[in-house]
C-alpha cells in the first residue's frame, strides 16, 4: 500500500520540478501543470504518511529516512501555502527538485515502508522531531525564498531584457516572505532544542557535534532577526545570511544518521 | 436569413487626420447604430481612436453595405478611398481579431475589448449581432487568458512602471520623485500613479512648472537642489530634465544609503543627455534603467507579444469557425422548426383520436415523444452539418418538399 502511494507522490513532485522549469523559459501551460504535480504528489504523500502513522503502534518518523520523508510533506505543505500563485510559481524550481531528490532518498533508506516496527517512541519524540523538522521545513523555503531572490537581483543588476517576460515575485516580496517565514520557524526551532536539553539532561548524555551546529543554526537565523530589526538588515546580504543559515541545517540534516539516529 | 456587413476605417489605412473626423462618442455611436438598424434591422457602431467600424446584419447585404457607407461618408466625404467592407465570414473574424487585441498598433493592448464591449451595449442588435458580440468578447478574453500577448508592457514608461513592480510588488503607498517636470516624465509619472505610486515630490529648475505638476498628481514642490535631501526617503526616482550633466551623482546616493535601511531604490532615467551618474547601479539595493535599457525591454516584450499573437490567432479562428457554423445553422433553422412542429402536431392529433385512460394516455404521450425526438435527431443533425457545409439551403428545401412544409414556409 505505502508503495504505490510512494511512487505517484515521486512521480507527481518529479513531474512538477521538470514543469517548473518548462515554465521558466515559456510561462503558461507549464506552470499550470507543475501546480497541480505539486497538489496531487502532497495528497499521495499525505495518504502515505497516514498509512504509515495507522500501521505504526507508535511514531513512524523516528528514523533517519522516515524524519526525511515527514520533512519533505513539511516542506511542500509549507509551499503550497502561496507557492503555487501565479507570481511564486518559480519558487518552485528552487524547491521541487530538491523535494523529489529528497524524497527518492527517504525512500532508498526506508523511510516510505509501513511494515518495519517502530522501535521506540514517546511524546518527547513526537515533539522535539516535529518542531525540529517544522523549522527546518521553514528554513529550507527561506533558502529558496533567498535564491530566488539573488536570481531576480541579479537578472535586474544585470538588466535581462527578459525579465517582464519570465516574471519572478517582487524583491521586495521575497524579502519579506523569507523574514516571515524564518521568524515563524525560529520560535519552533527554539522549542525543539529546549525539549531536546531537557530529555538530554533526564536521560543523560552528551553534547555532541551535531548539536553544536544546529546552536550555530540558531544562531545565525536569530542574528539575521536581529539584525533586520534592528539593524534594517534587507536584500542580498539578507538573502546570503539565509543561504548560509541552510547550509548549516542541511549539514544537520544530513549528518544526523551518524549521531541522533545512529 | 440575415447577412452580417462591415464597413469601417482604421489606423491600417487611414491616417489620424481622417480618423479623428470619424471618431464617435458613446451617445452618437449609439445614435448612429439605431438610425442604421432602421425598425427591423441591427447595427453596431465601434468607435476608437483607431477605427470607426459599422457592423449591420440585414436581410438585404448590398443595402445594408450602402447604408454604412453613407453614414460614415456623412461623416467625413473623404473617407471614401480608406472604407473597407466585409461580410459573414470575414466580418466576423475582423471582429473577433479586432476583440483579442490582434488587429491593434500594439497587439494584445486590453483597452479594445472594453471599447468593444461598450460598443455592443450601445447598439442595436437583434439574434446575429447579440451572438457575433458575445461570441467576439468571449474570443477576446480567451486570446487574453489562454496566452501572454497582453502581459507584457508595450511603451517605455508602462516598461518603467513595470520594472519597478518588479523591485517592489504592490506600488501602492510607494514614494516617486520626479525630476524634471516635462512632458515625457509626466507620462511615465502618470503610468507610476496610475499603479498606485504616491508622487511625492516634483523636482524642477522652473519651480512654477513644478507646482502645477505637483498639485495635479497630488505631490509637492521641490527646487532642485534639495532633490539629496528627498533620496533618503523615496523608493523610485524618475528624471527626465535638459539639463546637459548628471543631476545625481553616486556619492549622493551613496550618502543616502544608510538612512534608506536597507530599502531598495528603483531610479529610471529617461533623460538624454542622462541625468543619472550611471554607476549608481552599482551600489547594493539601487537599480538604475535608462531610455536605452527600458527600450531594449520593451523591444524584447513585443517580440514576445508578436509570438504570442500566433497563438492567439489560432483560438480567434476556431471562435470565429463557431459563430460561422451557428450563423449558417440559421438557414436551416425555420426548416427544423417547421419539421418538429408538423410531426408534434401528428402526434398529439393520433393521440387524441385514440381511446386511452389517463395512465395509458401519460405511457403513451412518453413513448410517442421520444420516438420522435429520436427519429428527428439524426435529420437535425444532419442539416446543420449540411448548413455549415454550404448546403443548408438545397437540405431545407428538400426537406419542406418531402414533408410537404412549403405553405408554412
Amino acid at each position: 500500500m505505502a508503495e504505490l502511494l510512494f511512487w505517484p507522490a515521486l512521480l507527481a513532485y518529479g513531474e512538477a520540478a521538470v514543469a517548473y522549469l518548462g515554465e521558466a523559459r515559456r510561462p503558461g501551460l507549464p506552470g499550470r501543470l507543475a501546480t497541480w504535480g505539486v497538489r496531487i504528489g502532497w495528497l499521495a504523500q499525505t495518504a502515505l504518511l497516514v498509512v504509515q502513522a495507522a500501521r505504526a503502534d507508535g511514531f513512524p518518523w523516528a528514523t533517519w529516512a522516515g524524519s526525511l520523508n515527514l520533512f519533505v510533506w513539511l516542506v511542500v505543505t509549507a509551499y503550497l501555502i502561496w507557492g503555487c500563485q501565479p507570481r511564486f510559481r518559480l519558487l518552485g524550481l528552487a524547491v521541487l527538485p530538491l523535494v523529489a531528490v529528497l524524497l527518492a532518498l527517504a525512500h532508498a533508506g526506508g523511510g516510505t515502508g509501513a511494515d518495519e516496527p517502530v522501535r521506540y517512541s514517546s511524546a518527547f519524540l513526537v515533539l522535539h522531531v516535529g518542531l525540529v523538522l517544522a523549522a527546518f521545513a521553514g528554513f529550507t523555503l527561506a533558502a529558496a525564498l533567498s535564491a530566488l531572490y539573488l536570481w531576480q537581483e541579479r537578472r535586474l543588476k544585470r538588466r535581462e531584457t527578459s525579465i517582464l517576460r519570465v516574471r519572478a515575485p517582487a524583491l521586495a516580496r521575497l524579502d519579506e516572505l523569507a523574514a516571515r517565514t524564518t521568524a515563524v520557524a525560529l520560535p519552533a526551532l527554539t522549542f525543539g532544542i529546549v525539549v531536546g536539553i531537557l530529555r538530554l539532561r533526564d536521560r543523560g548524555g552528551g553534547f555532541d557535534a551535531v548539536m553544536a551546529v544546529t546552536f550555530l543554526a540558531w544562531a545565525v537565523y536569530g542574528g539575521y532577526l536581529g539584525l533586520r530589526l534592528l539593524g534594517g538588515l534587507r536584500g542580498r546580504r539578507a538573502a546570503y545570511l539565509l543561504l548560509a543559515g541552510f547550509l548549516l541545517v542541511a549539514v544537520v540534516r544530513f549528518a544526523l544518521p551518524v549521531s541522533h539516529f545512529a | 436569413m440575415s447577412t452580417l456587413v462591415l464597413v469601417g476605417i482604421s489606423h491600417h489605412n487611414a491616417p489620424v487626420e481622417l480618423r479623428e473626423r470619424a471618431a464617435l462618442d458613446r451617445v452618437r455611436a449609439s445614435e448612429l447604430a439605431r438610425r442604421l438598424a432602421g425598425d427591423a434591422g441591427e447595427a453596431v457602431c465601434l468607435s476608437t481612436c483607431n477605427r470607426t467600424e459599422l457592423y449591420l446584419a440585414d436581410e438585404s447585404a448590398e443595402e445594408a453595405v450602402r447604408k454604412a457607407e453613407a453614414a460614415l461618408l456623412a461623416l467625413e466625404a473623404e473617407l471614401g478611398p480608406a472604407l473597407y467592407r466585409l461580410r459573414d465570414e470575414a466580418a466576423a473574424l475582423h471582429l473577433f481579431r479586432v476583440a483579442a487585441g490582434l488587429d491593434s498598433m500594439v497587439p494584445g493592448e486590453g483597452e479594445i475589448l472594453g471599447q468593444v464591449r461598450t460598443a455592443y451595449e450601445a447598439g442595436s442588435t437583434g439574434r446575429v449581432l447579440d451572438r457575433l458580440f458575445r461570441d467576439a468578447l468571449r474570443a477576446g478574453r480567451k486570446a487574453r487568458t489562454e496566452t501572454a500577448i497582453g502581459e507584457s508592457p508595450a511603451s517605455v514608461s508602462s516598461a518603467a512602471a513595470a520594472l519597478a513592480e518588479q523591485v517592489f510588488g504592490d506600488l501602492a503607498g510607494r514614494r516617486v520623485l520626479l525630476i524634471g517636470a516635462g512632458k515625457v516624465g509626466e507620462l511615465a509619472l502618470r503610468n507610476l500613479a496610475s499603479r498606485g505610486a504616491e508622487v511625492a515630490f516634483v523636482a524642477n529648475r522652473s519651480v512654477d512648472r513644478a507646482e502645477e505638476l505637483a498639485e495635479r498628481f497630488g505631490g509637492a514642490a521641490l527646487p532642485l537642489d534639495r532633490v539629496v535631501e528627498e533620496l533618503e526617503r523615496a523608493d523610485v526616482v524618475l528624471s527626465s530634465t535638459s539639463a546637459p550633466g548628471w543631476i545625481v551623482e553616486r556619492a549622493t546616493v551613496e550618502r543616502a544609503l544608510p538612512a534608506r535601511r536597507g530599502r531598495p531604490l528603483f531610479l529610471i532615467d529617461l533623460a538624454v543627455p542622462r541625468d543619472l551618474d550611471p554607476s549608481i547601479h552599482e551600489l547594493e539595493g539601487c537599480y538604475l534603467y535608462d531610455i536605452d535599457d527600458l527600450q531594449a525591454v520593451v523591444a524584447e516584450t513585443l517580440a514576445g507579444r508578436r509570438r504570442e499573437a500566433e497563438r492567439a490567432e489560432a483560438i480567434v479562428a476556431a471562435e470565429a469557425d463557431r459563430f460561422r457554423d451557428w450563423q449558417a445553422a440559421l438557414d436551416v433553422v425555420p426548416a427544423i422548426a417547421s419539421l418538429r412542429a408538423r410531426a408534434e402536431e401528428i402526434r398529439a392529433a393520433e393521440l387524441r383520436r385514440a381511446k386511452l385512460t389517463d395512465s395509458e394516455r401519460r405511457a403513451a404521450e412518453s413513448v410517442t415523444t421520444a420516438v420522435l425526438n429520436k427519429l428527428l435527431h439524426l435529420p437535425t443533425i444532419r442539416m446543420k452539418e449540411a448548413a455549415a457545409a454550404a448546403d443548408g439551403v438545397i437540405y431545407a428545401d428538400a426537406v419542406r418538399h418531402l414533408f410537404g412544409l412549403e405553405d408554412e414556409h
